[in-house]
């Protein structure tokens, strides 16, 4: 009887519960404490989370030898065996960081970062909000640091360089033309619209080893993946309208597109009148499409392909004769082709090629006219420079292949070649020049994260121009340091080689590479919603372009400079996303026919750009006022007083007044019938300044005109209507 | 004798154990799910989803603790506005595929979708094509388990009356679709621990709709 009463009782014994009580506390890296750790006593239900200052505390009614798991993502788990015996048990301890914690420092490879999110770009969102920017890549970059307000051309113009010296490139590949051709002292806009990208990272100086031929800097374009849903558009505006469609399988594995926009300012011209004497409203005819599949393993092919005609003719008052006027007319075709391929591979590795092919044709003619508009014969020679005639073509075929391989803890290399065929051909009156070259480059970068606060990137480039003959061997390095939480410093260099320009090299193939080397040290804090940029640079140019009294590379130049961006996006300001820049360069060059080192006519000192936005959610609309301030820019007029003398003097020079620039784009979301329509306005000019970018010369340089816009303000009204296809609503709808 | 009711014994007291083990599971999971109604802080959700983890890991074979646990986490994610929001829904993306591999259903779905809102809200109005699609797509695919699902279409009216109007959201869209999650959790009947939360928060809406 008593064996039943002890087998009762050893089974109510079991039952009971015993508590006890495990605590302790967790401490990190340099023995900081560490919150948020996930104690648990392993494959039981009994545990913690450590607070703030470190400590857990709970309770169990486990018995016997017990495992304390300590877990946090970026640390290593740690497991403690323990025994379980009634008394309280104290743990404290100190968790390792893992080997695949996150990198605290960021590799920025030189891009700007001027957008919202992560991976900092402009998105095409912020293209189209920006003021003053109407749509327009290169006008919306034109608000960052680093690039000069030039309202008479387009282009970038970065830290001290010519608008050559900036490159532009969709998906690895060189664009040859990315404006349309214009006429002297008129800029046109970029063929290429914002929302075919989905990022745009602008580089303003000591780019990746993956690009070249750019002294100054690297706009680097990437296009759309496949669109969320199929979706037709139209364009409504005074001076072009459009339309278009996009289309997505159900699977969202294959798109195709086609867009077709006609552009004519004869109606624009008549309302707001135009300096010029428009002959020949500018028109434009543009077509483009595309088509984009997924690959198996989560690669893609895209394709986009355009093709546009424009022409235009205008007269203007000749400087050298009051009775005279200078008359240009120009028409072009151009052609632009680029199919990609993104392949992830086996192993980390991924590959990215790509084949491009454009050409680029225009035929111009300009003449000095007589007040009925008709030719006026030349009686001096030094006037031959105002009657001609030009045809070229300007053919590219481009290929180009780079592979990637991935590493642990984000270690990275990359190489890969590239090659690109041109043919030039010119007819200037009855000057006839064919050039052909075989551009081949091979390149190598490496990503090394010395430490997870340490980065180095490290990149060589090789090219050769069976042109010129000449080969070269661009190193690129920056070293990152991460020294404190939101602080990074960084430092760069980088050797950058361009073949002086088609119009250079038909008077002399043998001209060598010019060349510029970029110092750049920068430092970066970047909040959760705030960031500031504070960069200083140095550039030296050797074997820049000189025309006179021959062509050859005799030029040189340099450029330095402190440049300072701020950024504030919906922190300080409820609903309000500004951004403020500051740019000082101090550069001079001896190049083409100036007599000595001189500020070229495109650098201006200081420039200053604030750019507001905000977007007012109760009523749908966002406005965006900026503001841009250049400092005067120099004029020079340079003369062969005596043909016999080696080189030309600056008879005049002076530097243009300030520029100033206030402009306002307002645009109103709403429904129209079952589509998504933006109703889009701008002005620019807002304070009505006469702005003036420089002065032309006589040719006899007795007298000169300013150089300003064709008209004061430009005005800008857009209605743009989507209609798409939802897919994913149909379940829902199919079930209500 | 005297062994077979020794046997009986031990085979009762081994019953006792095991079903003490699912009634201990039981026992944690209704304690749980009580505390959900009491929260007051943001960070009570990531002891509540510690918890829910630490079940979840000690069973090895219940989807529900991971889907409570995902659940907390996205609840987190929305109330606490300087948390990383990316890393949050990448938890919760996390905890919810740790709920399908064990069992695929409908509810899990929802974490799926509300993981996906949290990340959108780091940036909407660039995320709102990327994120916006990949949430439309779990919802899609929990109706498709489960056309009668009260909470799936509670969260696509909550969000249609987020949408602006011009890209196809607004009150009008949302109105059916909210009375329909009304009517199903009228007569929703749930499991025991299988989530029934919601009906307060269609009505609530409703009456946004108004």
């Amino acid at each position: 009887m008593r064996h039943w009463f002890s087998i009762l009782f050893l089974l109510v014994a079991v039952q009971t519960n015993a508590q006890t009580t495990i605590f302790g506390k967790l401490k990190g890296v340099k023995n900081k404490p560490l919150p948020n750790v996930n104690v648990t006593l392993d494959d039981t239900y009994d545990g913690a989370v450590t607070h703030p200052d470190g400590s857990y505390q709970f309770t169990t009614t486990e018995k016997g030898p017990q495992k304390l798991v300590f877990a946090i993502k970026g640390y290593d788990t740690l497991n403690v065996p323990i025994v379980v015996d009634g008394k309280n048990i104290v743990l404290d301890t100190i968790l390792k960081l893992g080997k695949d914690a996150q990198n605290e420092v960021v590799i920025i490879s030189r891009s700007f970062t001027a957008g919202s999110g992560k991976n900092v770009v402009m998105s095409s969102r912020d293209i189209y909000t920006t003021g003053g920017a109407n749509g327009d890549i290169s006008q919306a970059l034109r608000n960052l640091p680093g690039a000069q307000q030039l309202g008479e051309r387009e282009g970038l113009a970065v830290r001290g360089g010519d608008v050559y010296e900036t490159k532009q490139f969709i998906d690895g590949s060189m664009i040859a033309h990315p404006y349309y051709t214009a006429a002297p002292n008129i800029p046109s806009r970029t063929r290429y619209p914002p929302n075919l990208f989905k990022d745009v990272a602008f580089s303003t100086g000591g780019y990746s080893a993956l690009y070249g031929q750019a002294l100054s800097s690297a706009l680097v374009l990437e296009t759309i993946d496949i669109p969320e849903k199929s979706e037709a558009n139209v364009s409504i505006t005074p001076l072009f309208w459009g339309g278009g469609l996009q289309n997505v399988n159900q699977k969202k594995n294959f798109s195709w597109g086609m867009d077709y926009t006609y552009t004519n300012v004869a109606l624009y011209f008549n309302l707001v009148k135009q300096i010029p004497d428009f002959f020949k409203m500018p028109q434009y005819h543009s077509v483009d499409g595309n088509f984009r599949f997924k690959t198996k393993n989560g690669g893609i092919v895209k394709y986009y392909g355009t093709f546009d005609y424009n022409q235009m003719g205008l007269r203007r008052q000749s400087i050298d004769s009051l009775d005279l006027k200078n008359a240009v007319y120009l028409k072009g075709t151009n052609v632009y082709q680029n199919i990609s391929w993104k392949q992830p591979l086996p192993n980390n590795w991924k590959l990215n090629a790509v084949l491009s092919f454009s050409n680029n044709h225009n035929n111009i003619w300009q003449q000095l006219q007589d007040s009925s508009n008709q030719q006026f014969p030349i009686t001096h020679s030094y006037w031959d420079t105002l009657n001609f005639s030009l045809k070229n073509n300007d053919l590219y075929a481009q290929g180009k292949v780079i592979l990637e391989k991935k590493f642990f803890g984000q270690n990275a290399l990359r190489f890969g070649g590239e090659y690109w065929y041109n043919r030039y051909n010119l007819t200037y009156n009855n000057y006839q020049h064919l050039l052909t070259d075989n551009y081949m480059a091979a390149f190598t970068e490496t990503d090394i994260f010395l430490t997870r606060k340490l980065a180095l990137q490290t990149g060589v480039r090789f090219e050769n121009s069976s042109l010129l003959g000449i080969a070269d061997f661009a190193p690129r390095a920056s070293l990152a340091y991460k020294f404190a939480p939101k602080n990074q410093l960084t430092a760069a260099y980088g050797l950058f080689y361009q073949k002086p320009e088609n119009m250079y090299l038909i008077w002399n193939e043998k001209l060598n590479m010019t060349q510029a080397s970029h110092y750049i040290l920068s430092y970066i804090y970047q909040g959760q919603k705030t960031m500031l940029r504070l960069e200083g640079y140095y550039k030296d140019y050797k074997n820049l372009v000189k025309t006179w009294p021959s062509y050859n590379n005799d030029g040189n130049g340099y450029a330095k400079g402190l440049e300072l961006y701020w950024r504030d996006n919906n922190q300080t300001f409820k609903n309000i996303d500004y951004w403020v820049t500051y740019s000082y360069i101090d550069s001079k060059r001896n190049y083409l026919n100036f007599p000595t080192s001189m500020q070229p006519n495109f650098v201006a000192n200081h420039t200053f750009n604030i750019v507001v936005k905000k977007y007012f959610s109760a009523i749908n609309t966002g406005i965006s006022p900026t503001f841009n301030f250049a400092s005067g820019r120099p004029y020079y007029n340079l003369l062969l007083t005596n043909p016999t003398t080696p080189n030309y003097t600056i008879s005049d020079q002076g530097k243009t007044k300030q520029y100033q620039m206030l402009n306002i784009c307002a645009y109103h979301l709403m429904k129209i019938g079952k589509g998504f329509g933006v109703l889009y306005a701008s002005m620019s000019n807002v304070l009505n300044r006469d702005n003036i970018f420089g002065y032309q010369y006589a040719v006899n340089g007795m007298n000169k005109m300013p150089i300003v816009p064709t008209a004061k303000r430009f005005y800008f009204v857009a209605l743009f209507i989507s209609w798409g296809v939802d897919r994913s609503q149909d379940t829902i709808n199919g079930n209500l | 004798m005297k062994k077979v009711i020794l046997s009986i014994l031990c085979i009762a007291s081994a019953a006792t154990v095991c079903h003490a083990q699912s009634d201990k599971y039981e026992a944690a999971m209704k304690k749980n799910l009580a505390q959900f109604d009491t929260i007051q802080n943001p960070q009570s959700y990531l002891d509540l989803e510690a918890s829910f983890e630490r079940i979840a890991n000690a069973e090895k074979t219940q989807w529900l603790p991971y889907y409570y646990a995902g659940l907390c986490e996205t609840l987190y994610g929305f109330r606490d506005q300087k948390a990383d929001k990316d890393a949050i829904g990448n938890k919760a993306l996390e905890l919810a595929g740790k709920a399908d591999a064990i069992q695929k259903n409908d509810e899990t779905q929802a974490v799926y979708y509300m993981a996906y809102i949290v990340q959108m809200l780091v940036d909407p109005q660039n995320r709102y094509m990327t994120y916006g699609a990949n949430a439309s797509k779990a919802l899609a695919e929990g109706l498709q388990i489960n056309p009668n699902n009260p909470r799936l279409y509670l969260l696509k009216g909550q969000g249609l009356l987020n949408t602006p109007e011009f890209v196809g959201g607004g009150k009008t869209v949302a109105k059916p679709i909210l009375e329909k999650a009304l009517a199903l959790f009228e007569t929703d009947k749930p499991q025991p621990l299988y989530p029934k939360w919601g009906k307060d928060q269609a009505t609530q809406a409703l009456e946004k709709c108004k």
